[in-house]
């Protein structure tokens, strides 16, 4: 079994040995930005389409089902956590906060729903960058 | 819009599957073969949840 404080060293190594590319720092904001656009700019199109299509199709499928957006807050932990998951969405969120969408009261439970797939593709988006990330890097095919 | 509660959760499934399959695995095929068991650890999940709601309410 690896000493943990080798592995910790290992890891700050391959840090240190990571070159910073003009990629590598593009890429995550674009891809955070336009949910896929990430893989799209390093021509992963297959991968790109597939992660646009599921991410705008599940934040488009939440504002239909009248889920809630959340604000910038500083209250409750739950509202706060729920604002970091849809700002996970980048300009999708943005878009939305500037056209007003998602402001529908509570009614039934589908639009409990929506709000949870709102916070769920922000959620995947943030996963879909870190992997848009490591491709820019070298460190995935 | 109003989805039912089966078809919101598999929309979910299949949404997530989809990330999670190209996100967490490096060749096409593991791709495929992660996302499928995604969406089936989804789909298996509700109805595991919904047995044991049935259960308790009885």
């Amino acid at each position: 079994m690896d000493n943990p404080s080798a592995i910790k060293s290992k890891a700050v190594d391959d840090a240190k040995t990571q070159p910073v590319t003009a990629m590598s720092v593009v890429v995550p904001a674009i891809a955070w930005l336009i949910p896929g656009a990430g893989h799209l700019i390093q021509k992963r199109w297959i991968r790109g389409l597939l992660l646009m299509a599921s991410i705008v199709c599940m934040f488009a499928l939440g504002l239909l089902m009248q889920g809630r957006v959340y604000k910038p807050n500083g209250g409750d932990i739950l509202d706060i956590l729920g604002f970091v998951g849809d700002v996970g969405a980048g300009g999708l969120y943005i878009l939305t906060r500037a056209m007003n969408w998602g402001q529908g009261a509570i009614a039934h439970a589908t639009a409990d729903y929506g709000t949870k797939f709102l916070i769920v593709a922000g959620l995947l988006n943030f996963i879909s960058v870190a992997d848009a990330y490591h491709i820019a890097i070298g460190k995935k095919p | 819009m109003t989805l039912a509660h089966f078809s919101a959760a598999v929309l979910f499934a299949v949404f997530a599957s989809v990330v999670f399959g190209i996100t967490q695995r490096n060749t096409p095929r593991d791709q495929i073969r992660y996302g499928l068991y995604c969406f089936a650890m989804f789909v298996g999940g509700v109805f595991v949840a919904g047995w044991v709601m049935w259960l308790l309410r009885h």
